[in-house]
């Protein structure tokens, strides 16, 4: 019996198979055959063109005894921690307000999002000027008379890194919003009348029945927010360019700046190898939690 | 069969072409020259390869070098070549060149006797890998320039220094007066820069040397660097509040009288020139700081990639042979603010700055530039520890000056 089932199921839905044979050839070629290069070439002393002159790990020890590269997985650890807390958790209390009902809530929603229409440069440019201590908000506060007041995130090596997660958080917050507006949308009414009936209050019922339910909307927000986390380069670039010195550096320029500017492949390979696998550890376990718990059940 | 006819078919065009009135080809060059003065400097280029019956077509890629070299080597690498692209003439073509992909000028060079005409020799000499030349060097572009606004100084109560020592001891009055004594832009490459200048300004000839040149790190460890570390450090404390990114704005600093000076290359004097400034008047250089008056020959230059068709690499030629022409040498230099690579040019239309170098350039006292003695990777190193040297006051020398030479312990 299942011997004669098993062709069947290969030459199942043909068509659907046919049509994706494209993207599957795309994403084994181009992204797993693309990273298996990288990976490969990671070992190797290539300078301005790649080369297979295998060297070791010597790419890996020179990376991770550079002070810059240190600083870049340090300030990522900052900025992903920042992003990550701070866009969920002001996402959702701007959600959960923009629920209550409001007036003018189509106006409102729209401001929100509104910087998400920016990109990074755009938004890395107009911080840049607003935290410039000589005519940004600091200026401005100065000029009112309050000449001691202090606001040079920007130009400060021990806080910059803050100084760009809160240009991070005005780009990205309003969309973070806008999914959980629409998770929270999506609760059916009748909970929230028994929840009332029950006598239970708000702030509970959220808390303890609504964020539960709304399980699948959190974890796509989580894959969108990491994402962006992991790949910040631009809004540093505009920015701050890696500056006060290189106190904003992020392991995404660092791998550029190696492979293009320093002409130096080997290393900005094992660099990005580096970020590969630091991507790996959060993923892996999470997808085997996800994707294999889901099985049992 | 129907393969040789085709072939035969494309031979008879070729001859043909080959045969009838040149043709005007076109010709693709890229470079990074987009700033006012750059682009009026590139027209003239491209006017006088026009005037050969040629056509030039201008591929300026915006941002600087950084930004347009990765894009010139995927093209060149890729297949997709171009006819001729500037790099700064030294070791960032090295390896194309290596790898066979950049065309050998050698019979033109012979033909257009190069090596009598080209002053300083140094300068053919990075064009040479291997006894065959690679490039076309265009003009000469020297970084050890002091810049210093005279109303800053005015301003502080202070004459106008003639020297380093003199400018570093003025920096306390300025400081009072309001005026942030040295600007040095965010940008890592101008922290590394400054350094360098500092190098050869305060070592001296023989310092640089022995570090960038025979790579000795046991010296760039000891007490004649460390010297340099003290200036350095000077340099950190007065430009402590620069605040600004791009060498330009660093340089308007200097112009408004902001800022006492700005370490910075001849393509400063640009800016001083586009603000209506006067050398000497509103504004004093200082070759080598006014310590070590030497010039490096660092500098821009065309490198022409090995295409497969005739008649662009006939045009690649006569481009090669019209950038050295004395004529366009003149015309180019005047409008991008550099030193011609030729000696027997003449300059009369050049300012009071441009002919102190010219100057030092005709006493023959030159050094080679870190573009031509270290790798670029060595190179963003340099800059990355620069800049962290610039940006961070609690870094110490001792700090900084074993990572410079472990550096330089690894450098190629």
């Amino acid at each position: 019996m299942s011997n004669s089932e098993r062709p069947n199921r290969l030459f199942r839905n043909l068509n659907a198979k046919i049509a994706s044979i494209p993207m599957v050839l795309t994403a084994g070629v181009v992204f797993v055959g693309g990273t298996a290069w990288t990976v490969l070439y990671s070992f190797t002393n290539s300078k301005l063109l790649p080369r297979l002159n295998f060297v070791g790990l010597d790419q890996y020890y020179r990376l991770w005894a550079t002070p810059r590269w240190l600083i870049s997985i340090e300030n990522l650890l900052i900025y992903g921690v920042i992003s990550l807390v701070f866009s969920l958790v002001i996402g959702f209390l701007l959600a959960a307000l923009l629920d209550q009902k409001i007036r003018f809530e189509d106006t409102f929603r729209t401001i929100f999002l509104y910087p998400f229409a920016l990109s990074f440069i755009v938004t890395g440019l107009v911080w840049q000027w607003l935290l410039n201590p000589d005519f940004g908000v600091q200026g401005v506060v100065r000029s009112l008379g309050w000449t001691s007041f202090d606001f040079n995130p920007l130009y400060n090596s021990s806080i910059v890194i803050y100084g760009i997660s809160i240009a991070a958080l005005w780009q990205g917050t309003g969309l973070i919003m806008c999914l959980m507006l629409a998770g929270l949308r999506g609760i059916d009414e009748d909970i929230w009348k028994a929840a009332r009936v029950d006598g239970i209050p708000m702030w509970k019922t959220y808390l303890f029945i609504i964020i539960p339910m709304m399980r699948p909307v959190f974890i796509t927000t989580l894959v969108i927010i990491a994402s962006g986390i992991v790949k910040v380069y631009d809004l540093v670039v505009a920015q701050t360019s890696g500056g006060p010195g290189i106190a904003s550096e992020v392991p995404a320029k660092y791998v550029y700046d190696y492979m293009f500017f320093a002409q130096n492949l080997g290393q900005g390979f094992a660099a990005s190898t580096m970020m590969l696998l630091s991507v790996m550890i959060v993923i892996v376990p999470w997808a085997y939690l996800e994707f294999g718990g889901r099985k049992r059940v | 069969m129907r393969y040789k006819f085709l072939t035969a078919a494309f031979a008879a065009t070729v001859a043909l072409n080959v045969a009838g009135p040149a043709a005007a080809t076109d010709l693709e060059v890229t470079h990074w020259w987009t700033s006012g003065g750059e682009a009026a400097a590139v027209a003239e280029l491209a006017k006088a390869f026009d005037a050969t019956g040629n056509h030039w077509v201008d591929g300026a890629i915006a941002g600087s070098g950084g930004t347009a070299r990765p894009i010139m080597i995927s093209r060149i690498t890729g297949g997709d070549p171009m006819g001729a692209t500037q790099f700064n003439h030294g070791r960032q073509a090295e390896e194309l060149v290596q790898a066979g992909l950049m065309r050998d000028l050698t019979d033109v060079a012979t033909k257009g006797k190069w090596t009598e005409v080209v002053r300083p020799k140094s300068l053919l000499d990075s064009c040479t890998i291997g006894g065959k030349i690679y490039c076309v060097p265009v003009n000469i572009h020297s970084w050890q320039w002091l810049w210093l606004s005279n109303a800053a100084f005015e301003k502080a109560g202070v004459p106008v220094p003639k020297n380093w020592n003199e400018y570093v001891a003025a920096a306390p009055a300025l400081e009072k007066a309001g005026i942030v004594p040295l600007a040095v832009g965010g940008q890592a490459w101008q922290a590394s820069g400054a350094f360098d200048v500092l190098l050869a300004a305060v070592g001296g000839t023989d310092t640089f040397l022995k570090v960038y040149k025979d790579k000795d790190a046991k010296f760039a460890a000891g007490p004649e660097v460390a010297k340099v570390f003290k200036a350095a450090d000077d340099a950190r404390k007065m430009a402590k509040n620069t605040n600004v990114q791009d060498w330009n704005q660093a340089t308007n600093m200097v112009i408004t009288g902001k800022a006492g000076g700005q370490i910075m290359g001849d393509w400063a004097q640009g800016e001083f020139q586009v603000a209506g400034k006067t050398a000497g008047k509103d504004y004093t250089c200082l070759p080598g700081l006014g310590l070590n008056e030497v010039i490096a020959t660092g500098g821009d230059a065309f490198y022409f990639p090995l295409l497969k068709d005739a008649d662009k690499a006939k045009a690649q030629e006569v481009l090669a042979e019209t950038l050295l022409d004395p004529k366009t040498q003149v015309a180019f230099n005047l409008k991008k603010g550099s030193l011609p690579v030729r000696g027997d040019v003449d300059l009369a239309a050049a300012n009071d700055c441009m002919k102190k170098g010219l100057a030092i350039l005709a006493k023959g006292a030159v050094i080679p530039w870190t573009d031509q003695l270290l790798s670029q990777d060595s190179q963003k190193q340099k800059e990355d520890l620069f800049s962290e040297f610039f940006a961070k006051p609690d870094m110490t020398l001792e700090e900084a000056q074993k990572r410079f030479a472990d550096i330089i312990a690894s450098a190629d």
